[in-house]
């Protein structure tokens, strides 16, 4: 075991596919020499060489297609867009390719790609990086969406991602590559995808959540806790498709439930999960299932981060309101 | 680098125009299929031209079939190919068999040269999943319809195939249309800058459904749009089948060679409307443009020329006309065979292993469709 941050936690996944599989292939802007923006691919193509880790022009919608040929020819590609509000550039590649590859072909071609790209606020990012995007991807069928928030999970979410045989976008949380250790395994292992963690257990109120807005949960609910509240916390971990059973064993047991999410309140997927909550559970519920999300604006400038972002405050005022109802 | 001192904007359109001028049209047969470049005449043999000929035959009644099979509601979306019969067939006609199609909607006819079975293009055309079940062994993917998408797929099949040390080549194909997409020059110059073993080819019809070529770009040609990719262009003429399938075969050899990718424009044209959902080209086109480009049918050039050297008569290109229609009879019924689509068909069809949602569905649907 050693003391990983995220970021390291990642670096390791990629090192362990590409040592597990020649077909393993990863590049992006910047991934080689440079190591990447954010040091994620740091020493890779040192150890693995050009061939394997390679620099891209700058052109997503390239980068997208590449991943879609060298797929076509068998690799298995972990491509990088630098940050996920330059999705909108590669769009038609992941949204209207990639993802579309084994349905429009009748299951002959497949499109084992792994999409890798930061996102998410509280770091004082330029226009368009910190954007929480999820809820477009989630909303393509034929993708799968993962956000991890721990470096354990990120390190067993990104192999599995990495060895999945259908497209999935693996989202990385700035604020959370470097915020905190801690303990991961340095053999490889896997989180199976679609499956919740359960990261806090508790009897009064389910939150369901993902991304930064685990830790601001967690804190809430050491808050809560204070106040005599037993908040269980559910980190989704994959976004699409999201592990129902859990949240739903989870609200039989405490009857009350709320989704908090980083985006805004019309994106995201809390609104999705509210509903899917509403159709099995209903029976279960002592109050409805209300969300913490940001406002419905445009992503704040950076100075206005610390009061557009949801944190744990709003979490414990939300959390009341359900409490209480 | 020479620094400038005075004069630099008329210098920058001196220069504009050398490179608009060094892009001429290669052709080898002239309209009344008479060789015009000896220099450049590909190495064919006789049966190989006769060979060519027939696939052209063959494939121009296959669209007038199409169009009309279309007509009678027995086929879906057809996008028409008569005229392009040259720029489709002998680029074609240039690959081996390891090489990789990446067609756009108007492509179908290589596809089927490169191995797909007839039915399933028709499959294709009407809307069935299995008219894309690519059949082991055959390198195409299914017709893209998204306009530019193909190209940077292409760069990155090209770029797998010089990673596994193949001795084979992706090759694409686009309209002139499509030059003006981003995705078209992302391809081309990622391409380039991997050297990559790409074939591109720009079929400029001189029209996108209603839209003059003029109106995409003030370039004079678009095989110039490769200077910005750094890659070698060239503009042949694309109803010239010989000049078409020297241009491939010589761009065939630089990438298996490690040279690179090349962009070929070809200048064809479409006989038919843009696609049969409407389109009525006598709004955008003048009889005059349909004669004169009539008079540079592929087929009547290349005829004359195999006929000039004693190798092709009337009696043999009826023997091809019979084959092609009985063919697409056969074809079209193997079509009609095929079991209709369920919706669970389409679930099993979206990821390796279903997820838990849409295991649910599968399960509600397969409860519908056993009623």
């Amino acid at each position: 075991m050693a003391q990983m941050t995220m970021i390291q936690a990642i670096t390791d996944a990629l090192r362990v596919e590409l040592r597990n599989d020649p077909n393993v292939l990863v590049f992006g802007e910047d991934v080689g020499v440079n190591g990447g923006v954010f040091r994620a691919t740091e020493g890779l193509q040192a150890e693995f060489g050009e061939e394997r880790v390679f620099d891209t022009p700058l052109a997503e919608s390239g980068i997208g297609g590449l991943a879609i040929g060298l797929g076509l020819q068998g690799y298995r590609p972990v491509m990088e867009i630098q940050f996920f509000g330059f999705v909108y550039e590669v769009m038609d590649a992941v949204a209207g390719q990639m993802a579309r590859m084994r349905y429009r072909s009748g299951g002959t071609y497949t499109s084992p790609v792994t999409i890798r790209s930061p996102f998410g606020g509280g770091v004082h990012t330029p226009e368009m990086h910190a954007d929480s995007l999820e809820g477009l991807v989630a909303q393509q069928p034929g993708l799968k969406v993962v956000i991890p928030s721990t470096p354990y999970d990120a390190k067993g979410l990104l192999i599995s991602a990495i060895r999945d045989n259908d497209p999935v976008v693996y989202l990385e949380h700035m604020k959370l590559y470097r915020s905190f250790r801690q303990e991961v395994p340095e053999e490889e292992y896997t989180i199976p995808l679609g499956v919740a963690d359960v990261k806090r257990e508790g009897t009064d109120l389910s939150i369901i959540t993902y991304g930064a807005m685990v830790h601001e949960s967690l804190k809430a609910a050491e808050e809560l806790e204070k106040e005599g509240h037993s908040v269980e916390v559910i980190d989704l971990r994959t976004i699409m498709p999201f592990d129902i059973d859990t949240i739903i064993a989870s609200i039989e047991k405490t009857g009350r439930a709320m989704v908090v999410q980083e985006a805004q309140k019309q994106a995201g997927i809390a609104a999705q999960i509210v509903a899917e909550i509403n159709d099995r559970a209903i029976l279960n519920l002592e109050a409805p299932v209300l969300r913490v999300a940001a406002p419905d604006t445009v992503y704040p400038f950076s100075q206005a981060e610390t009061v557009w972002l949801p944190n744990y405050k709003d979490v414990i005022e939300t959390a009341k309101k359900v409490l209480t109802f | 680098m020479a620094s400038k001192t005075k004069n630099t904007m008329a210098d920058s359109v001196k220069q504009l125009e050398q490179i608009q001028d060094g892009f001429e049209t290669l052709q080898i047969l002239n309209e009344e299929g008479e060789v015009v470049n000896k220099a450049a005449m590909p190495d064919l043999a006789d049966e190989q031209l006769q060979e060519l000929m027939k696939r052209m035959v063959y494939t121009r009644i296959l669209d007038q079939r199409s169009i009309s099979l279309n007509r009678q509601g027995r086929l879906g979306f057809y996008a028409p190919t008569a005229g392009q019969e040259a720029s489709q067939l002998a680029s074609q006609f240039a690959l081996e068999k390891e090489d990789f199609i990446l067609p756009g909607y108007r492509d179908v006819p290589q596809m089927i040269w490169h191995g797909l079975p007839l039915y399933q293009a028709f499959l294709f055309s009407r809307g069935h999943f299995h008219g894309n079940q690519i059949p082991e062994g055959v390198n195409v993917i299914s017709p893209q319809i998204i306009i530019g998408a193909q190209y940077i797929q292409a760069a990155g099949v090209a770029l797998g195939m010089k990673k596994r040390g193949a001795q084979s080549v992706a090759i694409t194909y686009t309209g002139d249309g499509g030059a003006s997409q981003g995705d078209f020059y992302e391809g081309i110059n990622f391409a380039g800058a991997y050297k990559a073993p790409a074939i591109f080819i720009v079929q400029n019809n001189r029209f996108a459904i209603s839209t003059p070529v003029e109106k995409q770009s003030a370039a004079k040609t678009i095989a110039q749009k490769a200077v910005a990719a750094g890659i070698p262009g060239v503009q042949v003429d694309g109803m010239d089948p010989l000049a078409v399938y020297v241009a491939v075969r010589e761009a065939r050899e630089r990438a298996v060679n490690g040279e690179g990718p090349t962009l070929i424009e070809t200048l064809t044209y479409r006989y038919g409307p843009h696609t049969m959902a409407g389109d009525d080209p006598t709004r955008y086109r003048t009889a005059d443009l349909d004669n004169e480009w009539e008079k540079k049918d592929p087929l009547v050039r290349f005829r004359k020329f195999l006929e000039s050297k004693g190798i092709w008569n009337e009696e043999m290109e009826n023997e091809v006309i019979e084959k092609a229609k009985d063919d697409i009879k056969d074809a079209i019924k193997k079509a009609d065979e095929q079991p209709k689509q369920k919706v669970t068909d389409l679930m099993s069809n979206m990821y390796e292993e279903m997820p838990n949602h849409l295991q649910e569905q599968y399960e509600i649907y397969t409860e519908k469709e056993s009623k």
